[in-house]
């Protein structure tokens, strides 16, 4: 409680206004609470403003004054003996007091050239907290998991488990209430795109709808988590963690086939592999006791980085690279940490030194690292690789969805067997050697135990899993929660250091996260909780009131209404108008793209510098399976947010920008879509009313309301008598798609209704969970 | 300004204004590249030129970059050498490389010949700058440009040093430099993004140019680059269907937002109604980016000027007289990248070509722009992301030599927008291959291009992940001598 008001307050604290605060009285004021927390109140500030000069890098620090731990500031001051930083329950005497208050310039902290200032609510924070005795806390997320007690609720109806007990919980301090249930209708397309990406067909809509049941939402829940198309939903936020692409990265840019990799990642999200089984394979498949293909196909997780085949580059600058690639990778993908901070120093926030950094580093060092040596155009791997025959697909890997015609290479990790010494690298520069580190991880999330755990990446995976480390569960269902409800428990998802937003309800994640650890670190059971808590089945109307209180709907008193990825974009269109291919797996395709965007981009050489589309049924592919050349991103990701496959992502943001509107307007994967709907119904006979009803209940999952209706029947007749009167246009309106058209003699009808239904694509609803 | 307000207010972003809107603080704006209604609240506004968010007063308004992609020799253009010719065939000096690494191309040469520049050079206008006779009409033009004959950078290939130029690391995933400026500016155009690509191909060997370079980062994605082309479909996905012309586009919207104002009523989510003038911005984008687009309706003399290139689609010609159009309508930064400058052999006959594709029509920018008063306000700037080497790679004959990549020392130069006209800035040595007065980083060059901006490098940041970035990193200094 304590803490929830300074949290809610940093929240909400820019973009409210006065003019609310004042009608919304409930709004609680910023004060400082009864108990000053370190972790909650104090380091926050002190961390942003201090930790800079007087923080972990002993290479920055200041007058020898470290703040971030308790012997540092409780120390005599090098430069003013007789002073302390701090002496605890005398915010007087202490010298930071006294310099954060000064009217100095000469004395004042932060110094005035720093551009950093302390408010006088930060003031008060510091001065209370020293009063109190200013006790230092180990960082939240560094402290073990440990599971909480359910908070008490008063109205014990509305929760559904635990996750609701800790929501209502938090809800009653903010005097809010949550929103009802969503209608029906609306949960069944929240909870279908969620966990599989893809609409409720219309059969699924209907059994739902008529299921009276009381464990009728919990039947489509296990239906949907069955899907085969569950796993391509999971693997697409995945991709983006591995930065997955198609191509290699720089200058020509050439083709590479790490799609296998991809194909099990779908297969092992499928198939319910454990979180830590799913993990170990990716970080040590070719280290295990019982390694197997399978195995060793998934470790191509760290050969999906970018390599320079740039003619003339230093091969160990880039060897390098590599390595602190797949070092940062290890850091923001597992642990939530920015890792990468601490290579050219001590980081400045967190307790990560840089040779720490570069003993995790050595874990990397034994892979091998070559040079193709065959020319732009000629290598679509380099070593080491497996060649995926037909063959090894029917014996090991039957997930693979490989035409055998064919050819494919897909990278993979070895161990070399003699040793390379690690150097850390001074300012992180590949050329500039220091001194000899070994196999280690950094010891304030776990000390790595060399009699317990091997000195390879099987022993940082195994490190990655024990019980004791703090991070690996709390992040992983930070992401998935994200993943859901739009926003993580903690929101920076890639930043659960110092720095990082502190978590909205701590106690919620860790009682997540030891439970996940209690059952198997099992992936489907986790979503199933949070689709099946009544936090999640609220509907997402949003009140006067908690527009004001909660704009950015921190506290879940309602479901946000968050728009689709780019991915959920497309397979939305193919899948409402029947166009799409739902074959799982196989080789990336390139589908329709405005002409001559690789050419432009291109220097000409290599298989990639022009686009070669594909045709037939690999048009209507799912998103997750086009063709990503990382130096000129396919249109529809670059503009709807999707990441860029440089580095690993865990958090794509959600903008709105003109140019998305300009591309469901005009991209010929939608109107083609219309128009292939269109002719179905037409074919159909029906009347253009009922025509105008099934088309909206696929494409916006819901039946349509009379005042919607009345929109698109009026619309609908005065389309079909502008393209009666002008059968030209209609004709060209229609001639869109390669998909075959139904040749329908009155082609005013069809393009009077493909109008309608691009109408009904183009509606702000139908991209957005509501 | 105060620290506080001036990151708030550059971190105000569509959602917090819409909630301000919703809850009467003013009238609805669209969250969208145009960045300045997002500030004044509303769509009809008078248009500010500027945010009022500048750090200092300044004169510069617009950028207009053109790069030269692959990297230009200096020394067949501006940095003038002629100990090179006298030295012809000689070794480079194992003291004047020093410490210096070399590509992989040429690291494994056994033997490192110097050359001199096949091309005579002269001296130009009243400041007397030397040029060579590849670039006639930039020859022309000395007394309005600055030359800074001193760059360097930390990259020695194409990728990472573009991307290093283009955002300040060559990691490849931060906000680049236009971004950096939509973000601290705005755009001053309500139908124009404010950061938008113009892309050319040359006629010698091409590097490619990657989407990353314009890419917006962890800012907004407002503030991306947007591709623009002088074509029939001049941003991707502008035109309208076939069979679908304005006024059925018009009908359409109209439903749309018939149907999207239902939806508000019941969910009274602020979202929507962004939603609705998103398709309204995207709609008026549609007439307004054709007419900008349209080089054809420009008076012959213009025409004349740029040369008969500019008339030819998605030439750099073309390219430099829509980057007049687009700055003068308000677009913030308008970045051309031209490629075809790797000459590591067969320099003689490509320096020729690639400097006969740009040489008028960088001129020609530069002086239309001065002839109509933008100069001042208009920031150019022209070069490439490292230089070549003083030695030849590959077989030196007597007609024909090439050259490697060279970070150690390059020349680039800017017009316009508050830099001093008419000067030159840092020398090389004589054999053109170290730094011996005043160089400029890389980072320097940002850092100075922001404050001509008005803009302090050091303050307009970002916090991202726990970290405050910066276009300049931790580095950069203001090259205080070349401001006016």
């Amino acid at each position: 409680m304590k803490h929830f008001y300074y949290i809610f307050f940093v929240c909400i604290g820019i973009s409210s206004c006065k003019e609310t605060t004042n009608k919304y009285s409930k709004i609680p004021e910023k004060k400082v609470p009864e108990i000053v927390d370190y972790n909650f109140d104090v380091r926050p500030i002190l961390s942003d403003k201090c930790f800079n000069c007087h923080g972990p890098d002993a290479k920055k620090r200041f007058a020898d004054l470290r703040l971030d731990t308790q012997e540092g500031a409780y120390a005599v001051l090098k430069e003013s003996p007789g002073k302390h930083g701090i002496i605890p329950h005398k915010p007087n005497e202490s010298e930071i007091y006294n310099r954060i208050i000064s009217t100095d310039t000469t004395q004042v902290m932060p110094p005035a050239d720093s551009q950093l200032t302390l408010n006088d609510y930060e003031k008060k924070i510091i001065k209370k907290w020293i009063k109190q005795g200013a006790e230092y806390k180990t960082h939240w997320s560094f402290l073990p998991v440990e599971k909480p007690e359910l908070p008490t609720i008063e109205n014990k109806q509305l929760a559904n488990n635990e996750i609701d007990y800790f929501i209502l919980h938090k809800l009653k301090q903010l005097n809010l209430s949550p929103n009802e249930m969503a209608d029906k209708e609306r949960l069944l397309k929240r909870v279908s795109f969620d966990i599989t990406g893809l609409p409720p067909s219309l059969e699924m809509q209907y059994k739902f709808l008529t299921d009276t049941s009381e464990n009728a939402y919990e039947k489509i829940v296990d239906e949907l988590l069955a899907s085969k198309h569950y796993g391509e939903k999971m693997a697409s936020s995945w991709l983006d963690v591995a930065r997955y692409a198609d191509s290699h990265g720089y200058q020509d840019d050439d083709l590479r086939t790490m799609w296998p990799w991809r194909d099990w990642v779908i297969h092992a999200f499928n198939e319910n592999y454990g979180y830590d089984k799913f993990v170990t394979w990716q970080l040590a498949g070719d280290l295990l006791p019982n390694k197997n293909l399978e195995s060793v196909l998934a470790t191509g997780f760290n050969r999906n980085h970018k390599i320079n085949q740039e003619g003339g580059i230093i091969v160990e600058e880039f060897r390098i690279e590599t390595l602190t690639d797949r070092t940062n990778t290890f850091g923001k993908a597992f642990l939530g940490l920015t890792f990468e901070c601490a290579k050219c120093h001590d980081h400045k926030y967190d307790p990560i030194s840089q040779k720490e950094y570069f003993s995790t580093f050595a874990f990397f060092e034994k892979t091998p690292y070559r040079r193709h040596a065959g020319g732009v155009g000629k290598t679509l791997a380099e070593k080491p690789y497996l060649d995926i025959s037909t063959q090894l697909i029917q014996d090991s890997l039957p997930f693979i969805n490989k035409k055998s015609y064919e050819n494919v290479r897909s990278m993979i990790m070895e161990e070399r067997q003699e040793e390379r010494q690690t150097h850390l690298l001074e300012r992180g520069a590949y050329d500039a050697k220091g001194e000899i580190v070994t196999h280690d991880l950094p010891k304030s999330i776990l000390a790595f135990d060399k009699s317990k755990f091997k000195p390879n990446r099987l022993g940082m995976s195994d490190w990655l899993f024990d019980k004791k480390n703090p991070l690996t569960s709390r992040v992983y269902v930070n992401r998935i929660w994200q993943e859901i409800f739009g926003v993580g428990i903690v929101k920076t998802s890639g930043d659960f250091g110092m720095q990082g937003d502190l978590p909205t309800h701590v106690n919620l994640l860790n009682w997540l996260s030891s439970d996940f650890m209690e059952h198997g670190w099992n992936i489907k059971r986790l979503v199933k909780q949070i689709v099946t808590s009544s936090t999640y089945k609220q509907s997402s109307v949003i009140s006067e009131e908690k527009q004001a209180i909660d704009p950015d709907n921190n506290y879940l008193s309602r479901s946000s209404r968050l728009r689709y990825s780019s991915e959920m974009i497309r397979d939305h269109v193919l899948a409402s108008s029947g166009l799409l291919n739902s074959e799982v797996g196989g080789r990336s395709v390139k589908v329709y793209q405005p002409e001559g965007m690789w050419k432009a981009t291109s220097s000409g050489r290599g298989i990639l510098s022009s686009y070669v589309q594909d045709h037939g049924s690999n048009l209507y592919k799912r998103g997750i399976y086009i063709f990503i050349k990382r130096t000129t991103l396919p249109p529809v990701q670059q503009f709807f947010d999707a990441s860029t496959r440089d580095q690993c992502e865990v958090q794509r943001q959600s903008t709105m920008t003109p140019l998305q509107a300009l591309i469901m307007l005009n991209d010929p994967t939608v109107l083609e879509a219309a128009r292939v709907l269109a002719e179905k119904l037409i074919l159909e006979n029906n009347s253009s009313e009922k025509n105008i009803e099934v088309a909206f209940r696929k494409i916006v999952c819901r039946t349509i309301k009379p005042e919607e209706k009345t929109i698109f029947l009026d619309y609908y007749k005065k389309q079909e008598a502008l393209f009666k009167k002008e059968q030209s246009r209609a004709e060209k309106f229609i001639d869109v798609g390669e998909y075959p058209s139904e040749n329908i003699q009155e082609t005013y009808k069809v393009a009077a209704l493909m109008q309608i239904i691009h109408t009904m694509y183009n509606m702000e609803e139908t991209i957005i969970k509501s | 300004m105060d620290k506080e307000v001036f990151e708030h207010s550059l971190n105000i972003n569509r959602r917090h204004f819409f909630k301000k809107a919703a809850m009467g603080m003013g009238g609805v704006a669209l969250g969208s590249l145009m960045v300045p209604d997002l500030f004044t609240g509303s769509n009809e506004a008078a248009i500010q030129p500027t945010l009022g968010l500048k750090h200092f007063a300044s004169k510069a308004k617009r950028i207009i970059m053109l790069t030269q992609n692959g990297a230009p020799s200096q020394l067949e253009s501006f940095d003038y050498k002629p100990k090179l010719r006298d030295m012809f065939g000689q070794e480079l000096p194992d003291s004047v490389r020093g410490e210096q690494r070399l590509t992989g191309m040429t690291a494994n040469q056994n033997s490192y010949p110097l050359v001199g520049s096949k091309f005579d050079f002269k001296q130009h206008g009243d400041s007397g700058m030397y040029v060579s006779d590849l670039f006639p009409n930039i020859a022309k033009i000395t007394d309005d440009i600055c030359m800074i004959k001193s760059m360097h950078t930390d990259a020695i290939n194409h990728d990472p040093a573009l991307t290093f130029l283009q955002t300040g690391s060559q990691v490849g995933s931060r906000p680049s430099m236009g971004s950096w400026l939509s973000y601290g500016l705005g755009s001053e155009n309500k139908n124009l993004p404010a950061f938008t690509v113009l892309l050319s191909k040359g006629k010698g060997n091409g590097q490619g140019v990657y989407s990353k370079l314009w890419g917006n980062g962890f800012l907004d994605s407002i503030h991306q680059g947007v591709q623009l082309s002088a074509s029939e479909d001049p941003i991707l996905y502008l035109k309208n269907p076939n069979g679908m012309d304005a006024d059925s586009r018009r009908k359409m919207l109209n439903h749309l937002g018939s149907l999207n104002e239902i939806g508000y009523q019941e969910f009274g989510d602020p979202e929507i109604q962004a939603k609705i003038k998103q398709y309204e911005m995207a709609y008026r984008m549609q007439t307004a980016v054709p007419e900008i687009t349209d080089v054809s309706k420009e008076p012959d003399h213009i025409k004349k000027m740029y040369g008969s290139d500019s008339m030819i689609p998605g030439t750099y010609a073309a390219n430099c007289l829509l980057a007049r159009k687009l700055s003068e309508s308000g677009v913030r930064f308008v970045q051309l990248y031209h490629q075809g400058w790797d000459q590591h052999s067969n320099l003689v006959d490509h320096m020729k070509m690639q400097a006969k594709d740009v040489d008028q029509a960088s001129a020609a920018l530069i002086t239309d722009l001065k002839q109509r008063g933008l100069l001042d306000e208009t920031l150019v700037i022209w070069g490439g992301e490292f230089g070549r080497t003083n030695y030849c790679q590959g077989k030196l004959t007597n007609d024909n030599y090439g050259r490697d990549h060279h970070p150690r020392c390059y020349s680039l130069f800017m017009a316009g927008g508050g830099v001093k006209a008419g000067t030159s800035y840092g020398k090389t040595d004589e054999l053109g291959y170290n730094i011996v007065e005043n160089p400029v980083h890389i980072h320097d060059l940002q850092a100075t291009i922001m404050h001509l901006m008005g803009l302090d490098h050091e303050k307009l940041t970002y916090k991202h992940l726990g970290r405050r970035f910066r276009l300049t990193d931790v580095h950069g200094h203001v090259v205080k001598d070349i401001i006016a």
